[in-house]
């Protein structure tokens, strides 16, 4: 059973979401035990995974049976253990989580949106997962059109804005496949280890210059890394509160560990960081993503979810800027911070979901009094910004301290800059949000707000305060135990030659 | 003069790829109808495509099928050289169909569109949604 758990966490979801969609017209109560089934499968397979390479070291397994260059293989290590436990725990937690809302908000579509989530999922986890460079593309689009369709299933502008994440998901795609189709004329190969073994003696070559460019700019697309960020606002901010939840602090993270892939295993760091001597540019285009990220967060004053989706972008920029430091601090804080940002989206996102779900809106006049209404929920949204701001006993503080060290000890102080700013502008971004819900009074829909009475409090279910109190606890645990994280798991995560 | 025209036509199937999909590529951005910019995205996932194909082809090679494959003729060398290569070939039937779904989904949103707007000119969407 244990040496199978490579393909059970692709296979198992798989499958159930086929199941899903029969049982959805048989009837809809099915549909949820089986999804939460197959994601308790895929996460209990992806923590016995990580302990196995934490016993073992990296795991091959081999599909079919058949060999590596020629067949698929799925390689397990240190870094894509961690990445798969993150999005299968977030989505397991967000399932359920999120059970209440779609049945609120789609009565007659609770079938086909837990089969899109579950293929979706399938999606993610096989990215992760997967050490063939052309599963990975299709790996990747199964996972953007299921988000497009999930996406979409929100009110009003919805469609609109998932068609134009659409195009933009699709010319992402369409680039990286191109640039695999490169690799593959010069080394003739689409295993990423047999690529990254050929490639030593290919460095000068221009056609892997260009499939380096080709892919790092079609993952950047999928990333919404700044300046091809556009699509990502909007298609987040429309979407239905479970889906925005799900795709919010996944789909990003998962495209930033597609990019350190590149980096650390594909091209090699040599590569990445000697050969080419690019790094320095794209530090200094995360610097611009992080400061735009901040400025266009703050210039967001209406939606809370928008600001949010703002703050993702920003958060990219940390990321992509921390793997091309081009040393292990760097390195480390980016891999930190995709399982830290990860759990901290997933918090603030729950709790919009949470007030959407009593609310019926996430608009900042919304928002008032809410500390009174909805003590609970505005609690975990504390853990969460100031997880996010980067509070000590928080995870968000421990992943900006290796992305700020990696940053000095590189002698980038751009950068360093970028990231205090960003913090101090999260800080008044979520202190704003604070202060409309705790000192606004709540603003009543029925004409006068001039009554001061106190709100009677109206707090969401315990079926979707739990996993955001779970989400909240793993913040500060995940804080508390970042020394063992990185010593036991990310460290072994990054090859040696980078120091 | 000689030389340019020679590195065309030596690598014409690479021109034709990359014309392809700036085409593409400059529908998405230019054309203002949603259906051709989705047009647009299908001419530039064809280009790419287009350029799988051309690289697995080679001069005087035929289709990698072995004849006499089983039975007597099992043991005989095969030369790669004789063959096309199918690997390229097998990964775009994949990319077809990924392909093929992208549109499907690409028009189906496009419906949804139409719709909530009653048009999907992209400036008459825009002022729709400013007046809001």
């Amino acid at each position: 059973m244990s040496h199978n758990y490579p393909a059970l966490i692709v296979v198992v979801p798989l499958l159930s979401a086929l199941v899903i969609s029969v049982a959805g017209w048989v009837n809809k109560r099915l549909c949820f035990p089986i999804a939460f089934a197959a994601l308790a499968v895929a996460a209990y397979s992806s923590v016995g995974l990580l302990f196995r390479v934490l016993d073992e070291g990296v795991i091959v397994y081999k599909l079919g049976g058949w060999d590596p260059p020629m067949g698929i293989a799925y390689y397990v290590d240190h870094l894509n253990g961690l990445v798969l436990t993150v999005v299968s725990v977030v989505a397991l937690l967000n399932l359920i989580a999120s059970k209440k809302s779609i049945e609120e908000e789609f009565p007659e579509k609770t079938g086909p949106f837990y089969t899109l989530y579950i293929l979706m999922v399938t999606g993610l986890l096989g990215i992760v997962v997967t050490g063939d460079a052309f599963n990975l593309y299709v790996l990747l689009e199964i996972a953007a059109l299921t988000g497009y369709g999930l996406l979409a299933m929100g009110e009003e502008r919805a469609p609109l804005a998932s068609l134009n994440y659409l195009y933009m998901g699709t010319i992402g795609a369409c680039f990286y496949l191109l640039g695999v189709g490169y690799l593959y004329i010069v080394t003739g190969s689409l295993n990423m280890v047999d690529i990254a073994g050929i490639l030593p003696s290919l460095y000068q070559s221009k056609a892997v210059l260009a499939a380096f460019i080709i892919c790092m700019v079609g993952v950047w697309l999928k990333m919404a890394f700044f300046p091809l960020h556009a699509w990502l606002p909007n298609a987040y901010t429309y979407a239905p509160s479970a889906a925005s939840s799900l795709i919010a602090p996944l789909v990003t993270k998962v495209m930033i560990y597609v990019m350190i892939r590149l980096i650390l295993t594909v091209f090699t760091p040599e590569f990445s960081f000697n050969v080419l001597a690019v790094s320095d540019a794209i530090v200094w285009l995360a610097v611009i993503a992080v400061v735009m990220g901040a400025i266009l967060a703050l210039a967001e004053r209406n939606n809370l979810k928008k600001m949010l989706t703002y703050i993702i972008v920003a958060e990219v920029g940390y990321m992509v800027g921390g793997a091309w430091l081009g040393n292990r601090t760097g390195m480390t804080g980016a891999i930190l911070h995709i399982v830290n940002d990860a759990l901290m989206t997933l918090c603030v996102f729950l709790v919009v979901g949470n007030i959407v779900y009593k609310v019926k809106g996430a608009g900042f006049d919304d928002l008032k009094g809410l500390f009174r209404k909805m003590p609970f929920t505005m609690g975990a949204f504390v853990v969460g910004a100031i997880s996010m701001i980067g509070v000590p006993p928080t995870c968000g503080f421990f992943s900006k301290w290796y992305l700020i060290s990696g940053a000095i000890q590189a002698g980038h102080y751009g950068f360093m800059v970028a990231l205090l700013f960003s913090s101090l502008v999260n800080v008044v971004l979520f202190f704003r949000v604070f202060e409309i819900c705790y000192y606004e009074p709540f603003s009543d829909h029925h004409g006068h707000g001039h009554d001061h009475h106190p709100e009677p409090m109206d707090e969401a279910p315990l079926s979707m305060l739990v996993p955001l109190y779970v989400v909240g606890a793993i913040l500060v645990l995940v804080g508390l135990y970042t020394g063992d994280i990185v010593d036991q798991i990310i460290q072994f995560a990054i090859p040696k030659g980078l120091v | 003069m000689s030389d340019l025209i020679s590195i065309i036509v030596a690598n014409y199937n690479y021109w034709i790829y990359i014309t392809l999909m700036m085409i593409g590529l400059y529908a998405m951005i230019a054309k203002n109808n949603l259906v051709k910019k989705i047009v647009g995205m299908n001419i530039f996932q064809t280009a790419i495509i287009l350029f799988y194909v051309s690289i697995g082809v080679k001069k005087g090679a035929t289709i990698p099928i072995l004849q006499h494959g089983h039975g007597h003729g099992a043991h005989t060398v095969v030369h790669a050289v004789d063959y096309v290569n199918p690997l390229p070939h097998v990964l775009m039937l994949t990319a077809i169909v990924v392909g093929v779904a992208t549109l499907g989904v690409a028009l189906a949103l496009a419906i949804r569109v139409y719709d909530r707007y009653n048009t999907l000119e992209e400036d008459e969407l825009l002022a729709q949604i400013r007046e809001k």
